[in-house]
C-alpha cells in the first residue's frame, strides 16, 4: 500500500487515535476494577449503604 | 420497563451489565468494517491523495466533540429542571470522553493540515472555537474535581455546560460566518453531502463506529460513577458511625 509522500502524517494520526481510544478503554476498565475493589473491601468490613439497611430490614 | 425506571441507579447498573457486552461487540465490528473499507477499498482523493485517510478519523471525532457536549447539555437540563438522579452522573461521565474526542479532532486536523495547508495550526474561527471547546471540557472536569459534594458540583457544572453550549453553533457555522482556512461543511449541509459515495460510505461507517464507542464507554463510565458514589456514601456512613461511637 502506497501512502504517498505524506505517509508519516497519516500513520501518526492513526497511531494517535489508537493510543487515545485504547487509553480511554483502559481507564474505564481500571476505574471499574478500582471501585469494585473498594466496595468489596467496605462490605467485608461490614459497612453498608442506607438503602441496603432498609432492604435488609 | 419504563424509561423513568432507569432513574433508579440499581436498575441502571443491571441494564448496563446486560447491554455493555453487546455494545462492545458492535463497536468492535463497526471499527473492523470501517477500517477495512478505509484501508482496502477506499480510493485516494484526486487532489489530496492518501492523506484523505486522516479524514476518516478526524471528522467523526469532530462530530463527537460537539455531540458529546450536546449530550452533556441535555443531561444538564435534567439536573437543573428535573433533578434526575442519573443526569449529573451522565454529564460528569461524558466530559472526559468529550475532551478526548475533541483532542483527537484537533490533533488529527493538525496532522492533516500540515501537508494540505502547509501549517499545523492557524488561528481561524473553526480551529479556535474547537480549541475553546476543549478548554471548556477541561474546565468542567476541573469543576467536578474542585467541589466535593456531587450534587453541588453537578448543579454548578450544569450551568457551566449550558452556558458553554453557546459555542456549538459558533463552531458549526464558523466556516460560513467568517473567512476560514478550514473548508466549509461537506456532509451535514443544506443540499446534501458534497462527497462522492466511495468516500462518504466509509466515513459514515467510521462515524457509526465512533458513536458506538462513545455510547459503550459512556455507559461504562456512568456505571463507574454510580459505584464511586456508593463508595462515597459508605465512607460517610462509616465516618458518622465512628463519630457517634
Amino acid at each position: 500500500m502506497d501512502l504517498g509522500p505524506h505517509a508519516a502524517f497519516i500513520i501518526a494520526a492513526y497511531v494517535m487515535a489508537a493510543v487515545v481510544v485504547l487509553g480511554l478503554i483502559a481507564w474505564v476498565i481500571a476505574d471499574y476494577d478500582a471501585q469494585q475493589r473498594v466496595l468489596a473491601d467496605l462490605e467485608q468490613r461490614g459497612v453498608t449503604r442506607r438503602s441496603q439497611k432498609s432492604e435488609a430490614a | 420497563m419504563a424509561l423513568i425506571d432507569l432513574a433508579n441507579p440499581t436498575r441502571f447498573l443491571a441494564l448496563a451489565a446486560r447491554v455493555l457486552p453487546w455494545l462492545a461487540a458492535a463497536t468492535a465490528l463497526a471499527f473492523a468494517a470501517g477500517l477495512y473499507l478505509v484501508w482496502f477499498t477506499t480510493p485516494d482523493d484526486y487532489q489530496q491523495g492518501a492523506t484523505v485517510k486522516i479524514m476518516f478519523i478526524h471528522v467523526p471525532n469532530a462530530w463527537l466533540a460537539m455531540g458529546v457536549w450536546t449530550v452533556m447539555s441535555i443531561a444538564s437540563i435534567g439536573t437543573l429542571v428535573w433533578r434526575h438522579p442519573l443526569a449529573d452522573v451522565a454529564a460528569k461521565s461524558a466530559a472526559p470522553l468529550g475532551a478526548a474526542f475533541t483532542f483527537l479532532a484537533l490533533v488529527t486536523g493538525s496532522l492533516w493540515g500540515r501537508p494540505m495547508w502547509g501549517t499545523y495550526w492557524v488561528w481561524d474561527a473553526r480551529l479556535t472555537s474547537v480549541l475553546v471547546l476543549l478548554l471548556m471540557y477541561l474546565g468542567v472536569i476541573a469543576l467536578w474535581r474542585t467541589v466535593d459534594d456531587p450534587s453541588r458540583a453537578g448543579r454548578a457544572a450544569a450551568i457551566l455546560t449550558l452556558v458553554g453550549a453557546v459555542n456549538l453553533p459558533v463552531i458549526k457555522f464558523s466556516v460560513d460566518w467568517w473567512n476560514t482556512l478550514h473548508q466549509p461543511a461537506s456532509v451535514l449541509r443544506a443540499g446534501g453531502p458534497a462527497i462522492h459515495p466511495a468516500i462518504l460510505t466509509p466515513l459514515l461507517v467510521m462515524a457509526i463506529a465512533f458513536v458506538l464507542l462513545f455510547v459503550t464507554l459512556h455507559l461504562a463510565a456512568m456505571r463507574n460513577e454510580i459505584l464511586r458514589r456508593r463508595v462515597r456514601s459508605m465512607w460517610l456512613m462509616q465516618a458518622h458511625a465512628a463519630q457517634g461511637a
